[in-house]
């Protein structure tokens, strides 16, 4: 693709990301909903991290891989009970990351 | 974690939900640089996707289509479907916006992304719903992404090395602490454990840019029924 098709095109990738991210924020908010629909948006953040996390743990090079050497799987036990106990953002971030450092150091 | 509580924090204190995204954003964004400038991406279009679309995995997808050759109509559509999950988002934060002007809310969204998300749900759960430090928050996190894909565009060649530090692992890790923390009774896990099962057996069918939206919109619809009918009949 030639540089300036690749930058309308960019323009196009732009637009179509934003109205999802914009519209509903401007059209809901203010407005009193549905308690259904209500109850519905609280569930969201729960379930929209959980969709995006289990294929990110699971799946490594496109294929299911539940095996040990599977790190990012078995870091996020660590990571899940530092976060249980100690309801720290940073702390399991930099636990996670310590706990993958180490792993590669000592495995390879 | 300081003891303080939310609303007496005060200047950087209040930027530090953006520091685990910044230090993934870096170095992803740097990939993405990387694999840009490979796929014959100008540094200039590169850094002007970080700037303007700001969307990790779509930029990712949009320089393997670019390399494979794909036409700019199929980019477009496909960047698209794999962005509408943020509708969710939007709404779901939309009854924290209240007070909002509509410039603050128009800039809000252009900075939301998965890792934004994230971070405000929990913020905005828990009273923090100060529009200046949200948008604050977002352009932090916005700027290490711009700063991280021009380093990658300019160095090119060099060789990515994101796996250093386990610096890959900060944002999967955010993802599980944001996520351990909205669990907040029965109905808030058995929505995680459903979204994420429904979530692989999208992906495992082949659905692979619609998971996480159909996913999630099932699963909180499930958890709302229930609760609802909870309701009605006590």
């Amino acid at each position: 693709m030639a540089q300036n098709t690749l930058l309308i095109t960019i323009l196009g990738m732009a637009l179509v990301t934003y109205l999802p991210r914009f519209l509903p924020a401007w059209f809901l908010r203010g407005r009193s909903l549905p308690p259904f629909f209500a109850a519905w948006l609280r569930y969201i953040p729960a379930a929209v991290l959980a969709a995006l996390l289990a294929p990110s743990l699971l799946v490594e090079d496109r294929a299911l891989n539940l095996a040990w050497n599977n790190l990012y799987l078995w870091a996020a036990l660590p990571c899940v009970f530092i976060a249980w106990k100690w309801k720290t953002l940073f702390g399991t971030v930099l636990a996670g990351m310590l706990f993958v450092a180490l792993a590669r150091l000592l495995l390879n | 974690m300081s003891t303080t509580s939310v609303t007496d924090r005060k200047g950087w204190g209040n930027l530090a939900p953006a520091l685990p995204v910044v230090l993934g954003y870096l170095p992803i964004g740097f990939a993405f640089g990387v694999l840009a400038a490979a796929a014959g991406i100008s540094p200039f279009n590169a850094v002007l996707m970080s700037i303007i679309v700001f969307a990790g995995s779509a930029q990712l997808m949009a320089v393997g289509f670019i390399s494979q050759g794909v036409g700019p109509w199929s980019l477009i559509a496909a960047t698209f479907i794999i962005n509408l999950r943020h509708l969710l988002m939007s709404a779901s934060l939309s009854p924290y916006m209240q007070k909002w002007r509509g410039a603050q809310v128009a800039a809000f969204a252009f900075e939301l992304t998965d890792e934004t998300f994230g971070v405000h749900s929990l913020r905005f759960e828990r009273g923090d719903t100060a529009s200046g430090t949200a948008l604050l928050i977002n352009l932090v996190c916005h700027t290490a992404w711009v700063i991280g894909s021009l380093l990658g565009a300019l160095a090119g060649g060099l060789i990515e090395d994101v796996r250093l530090f386990g610096l890959d692992y900060a944002l999967p890790a955010m993802f599980i602490a944001l996520l351990v923390m909205q669990i907040r009774g029965h109905l808030y896990l058995w929505v995680a454990l459903g979204a994420g099962a429904l979530s692989m057996l999208i992906w495992g069918v082949g659905l692979t840019r619609w998971n996480v939206i159909l996913a999630a919109v099932i699963a909180a619809a499930a958890a709302a029924g229930v609760e609802t009918w909870r309701k009605t009949r006590s």
